[in-house]
């Protein structure tokens, strides 16, 4: 059950749209900066291969410019 | 309130994205996270520089009991400010592979059986001895790596140069970044960069010289990406063979054909003289002009030899010689327009813009490796952009310490921890410090790493210790060198910690410590020291390789070289080797700063680390406040005139592609460790051919079809893969070096810069069969 957390950094004025999309997937929580545009996203998944499918998906979203990781713990 | 293991890694989770992030964006606020909800608990946080690559990354250990639990960026350190790369994160895991060593193994009647770890050193230590007496000296070798802590390179030059007398001392390194010390040496008279990571926080542009950053050192490329987000006058143009990650995040890829960049970089300078962008000032007081041979050969053959000789020239030869460079003709030589090469030169011709270089194996595994490093210095130092904040030519080392253990020990067999061994000076100071008498120490060098397995290969040498290396998977040309290893006569110690193709051409396996199971040091890329205290047990009976090569040491009678006791030996050898480098061009922080601090740069003096070399306004050994290159007689900086010369093998009709190798970010080198950690694997389990999407139409080929690639030395078989993470252009395919299933180097080349004798992995000529 792997937890990984990112800094994930949105296309210029696409902040919000990334939280809202970031926010709507399953096994995502976004904590968005207050002064930056940067957003930490932590993610849960049950098992690595909905991780791996959940970061194709992040990483295909048109707000997203790039993400970071900061943090991998597989159980 | 209780709180399960579950949300306790989540908010560590938390916590790391927070602590990066405040790291990256000063004062910036994260109303939902609060960093004190965290429950007092009984992980406890160590520091250490990672494992892997040369960065240099400063980790914090998560040490629960014995064992290590999870890894954090450690926010103290400069280098990576609280970042990590996948494998960082992940590097713990390396220590508790299923199939770790932790006994020693003997061949007994063809199997390795094991053996209690005394018994094997007194075999090893009766073996060494034994070859000696019957064929002298220079039958015995130690191959290590810049993955030895520096203590081990340490001991295992003393040992063997002072101690036996044998220049038979080579590592790895010779195969990642040899160029770039016979780079600096030429142009500067001393090794390693003048420039340090601050340059990535000051420079507007950065060109990466055939160097995938992105995947090789990812912490430093995201440091680039958020500088360009921050600041809005930032520009990253990716010089390149093939389409990469770095390439995709960069402002602008300009494609050459492989060798080429010898004629870019020349072209380059050919217009910042003809657009009157030279630095005059800074030219004529810091700068001489010097021409070398030419013509210099690949050294395919045994006893290859070569000396280059320099002689000075002045300005005007050196404009007159770059004639052959304008934009026009590299275009054709290089396939880049040139309108983008003068693009290139207004970058780094504009006196507003500060400009960093960087690059890896790209430009230092070359044929002509040495010459390429002379000409990317060469337009820093028309332009006087150099050793100051943002204006920095920086070689990245690919290993943790390539620098620390290799170039600054000196474990090459020419090299003695300060200066060589041709140098009489040099080695009275060694003698001295080592307890040895002077003539003990050969003038000769002897063998580097491709002539040194050639010798091993012929039978001149015949007894081999490998350390913290897996040379049965990365010699170029492989196959001769392991049927060499494998022959009647030769006898093998591996000192590992997992089984490799290299561990099994071993008559003993030494069970090694890793990295945090010991105390040690590494040395990265931008001069920085860094210490890793012991933070877990060693497994079973594995021993620390410093301390492996004491006890062998002291069989064959040097008791009185290595008295020091177990409790705090790496600390007596700090002191003692730092004994090499007592002056303000080289000194080293004291033990009791390296375990206080997350790394020390040097030369660190008066309790002050030198961010930029050879600059008066920051390095205490210049003469004055302003530009000094101390390491030449001349007190300045060398420009060479070197031509574009072609590789020593190019496609032709019967082999068509251009070969190239290399790495991927999820794996460490041959793959031995990091493909025992279960995310790390599964994110590329096997390796396979990148070939570009219309030669694969041609050869009727789709992803996951198997490819015979065949060279004139040997072919493999592996699975094709067509628009994936790298692209190579029309004509070229690219293998990671990664998987011991598929030894791409029974393919690749035995070709050599013949100055710095490192090998070019990046170009040989191959053909391809759908099987």
């Amino acid at each position: 059950m792997p937890i990984f957390s990112f800094l994930v950094y949105p296309e210029k004025n696409m902040k919000e749209t990334l939280i809202d999309e970031l926010s709507s997937m399953d096994y995502c929580e976004a904590t968005p900066s207050d002064n930056e545009d940067v957003v930490i996203l932590l993610m849960d998944t049950p098992d690595e291969e909905t991780g791996k499918n959940l970061i194709n998906e992040i990483k295909e979203l048109p707000s997203l410019q790039s993400l970071s990781l900061t943090f991998g713990h597989v159980d | 309130m209780t709180i399960t293991r579950r949300d306790f890694i989540r908010k560590m989770a938390l916590n790391s994205a927070a602590v990066a992030a405040t790291a990256m964006f000063p004062g910036v606020s994260f109303s939902g996270w609060k960093p004190n909800d965290l429950p007092a608990n009984s992980i406890k946080w160590r520091k250490t520089p990672c494992r892997f690559c040369g960065t240099g990354c400063g980790l914090l250990v998560g040490i629960s009991g014995k064992r290590a639990v999870a890894v954090k960026g450690d926010p103290n350190c400069s280098v990576n400010k609280g970042l990590c790369c996948v494998k960082g994160y992940h590097s713990v895991q390396i220590l508790y592979g299923k199939d770790r060593f932790k006994n020693a193994y003997v061949r007994k009647n063809g199997k390795l059986v094991k053996t209690p770890i005394k018994e094997a050193l007194d075999i090893v230590a009766k073996k060494m001895q034994e070859s000696i007496k019957k064929k002298g000296k220079d039958s015995v070798a130690i191959y290590g790596s810049g993955q030895w802590s520096i203590p081990d390179g340490y001991v295992a030059s003393k040992f063997f140069k002072g101690c036996i007398g044998t220049n038979n001392v080579e590592a790895n390194a010779r195969l990642c970044m040899a160029s770039a010390v016979t780079g600096c040496l030429t142009s500067f008279g001393l090794d390693e960069p003048m420039g340090c990571y601050e340059d990535i926080d000051n420079a507007n542009v950065f060109v990466t010289w055939g160097n995938n950053m992105a995947e090789m050192h990812p912490v430093l490329f995201s440091r680039m990406l958020a500088n360009r987000k921050t600041r809005n006058d930032v520009e990253i143009i990716d010089l390149t063979t093939r389409m990469t990650r770095s390439s995709q995040a960069a402002d602008k890829s300009f494609i050459f054909n492989p060798q080429s960049d010898l004629a870019i970089a020349n072209a380059i300078c050919y217009e910042i003289i003809r657009n009157g962008w030279v630095n005059k000032s800074f030219v004529k007081k810091h700068v001489s002009f010097h021409e070398g041979k030419t013509n210099i050969g690949y050294g395919t053959k045994d006893h290859f030899k070569f000396k280059d000789k320099a002689n000075t020239v002045g300005f005007n030869e050196y404009k007159n010689f770059l004639k052959d460079y304008t934009p026009e003709k590299a275009e054709m030589i290089s396939g880049v327009p040139a309108e983008d090469i003068k693009y290139l030169a207004a970058q780094y011709g504009n006196p507003e813009k500060k400009v960093t270089s960087f690059w890896t194996m790209g430009m230092n595994q070359h044929t002509r490796g040495t010459w390429m490093n002379n000409l990317v210095y060469n337009i820093h130092l028309l332009t006087g952009k150099i050793s100051s904040p943002g204006n920095s030519p920086f070689s990245l080392t690919g290993q943790p310490s390539a620098c620390g253990t290799v170039r600054e020990v000196g474990t090459l067999t020419h090299k003695l921890p300060h200066g060589v061994v041709m140098n009489k000076k040099s080695r009275e100071m060694a003698a001295k410090i080592w307890g040895v008498p002077e003539k003990n120490i050969d003038p000769k060098p002897t063998y580097h790493t491709v002539e040194m397995f050639r010798a091993l290969d012929r039978g001149d040498i015949n007894f081999m210790w490998i350390q913290v290396t897996n040379p049965m998977v990365t010699m170029p040309n492989l196959k001769r060198y392991r049927d060499g290893a494998k022959k009647d006569g030769r006898f093998m110690v591996v000192s590992e910690i997992y089984p490799t193709p290299t561990s099994d051409v071993a008559d003993v396996i030494l069970p090694s410590a890793l990295w945090i199971e010991r105390e040690g040091f590494f040395g990265n890329s931008e001069r920085r020291t860094q210490h890793n205290d012991q933070l877990v047990p060693m497994p079973g009976e594995a021993m620390c390789n410093t301390w492996q090569i004491i006890q062998v040491a002291r069989r064959l009678g040097f008791k009185k070289q290595f008295p020091w006791k177990q409790e705090n030996y790496i600390e007596n050898i700090w002191n003692e080797y730092t004994k090499f480098h007592d002056s303000p061009k080289h000194r080293m922080a004291p033990y009791k700063v390296l375990k206080e601090r997350s790394g020390v740069q040097w030369p660190f003096v008066e309790g002050k680390e030198t961010r930029w070399r050879y600059n008066g306004e920051f390095d205490p050994a210049c003469k004055d406040k302003t530009w000094d290159f101390y390491g030449k007689k001349d007190h300045k900086a060398w420009i060479w005139l070197r031509p574009y010369e072609p590789p020593a093998e190019s496609p032709d009709r019967k082999y068509p592609f251009w070969l190239n190798t290399g790495r991927v970010l999820e794996h460490w080198h041959t793959g031995s460790m990091t493909r025992r950690v279960p995310i790390l694997h599964k994110a590329v389990p096997e390796s396979y051919v990148e070939i570009n999407p219309d030669d694969a139409k041609d050869l009727g080929v789709v992803n996951g079809s198997k490819v015979k690639i065949i060279s004139r030395r040997g072919s493999i078989v592996m699975k094709a893969m067509i628009n994936g993470r790298g692209n190579p252009t029309k004509g070229q395919v690219f293998v990671p070096f990664f998987d011991e299933n598929y030894l791409i180097n029974e393919v690749t080349l035995d070709a050599f810069c013949p100055i710095s004798k490192q090998p070019d992995y990046k170009k040989c000529a191959v053909k391809l069969e759908k099987v």
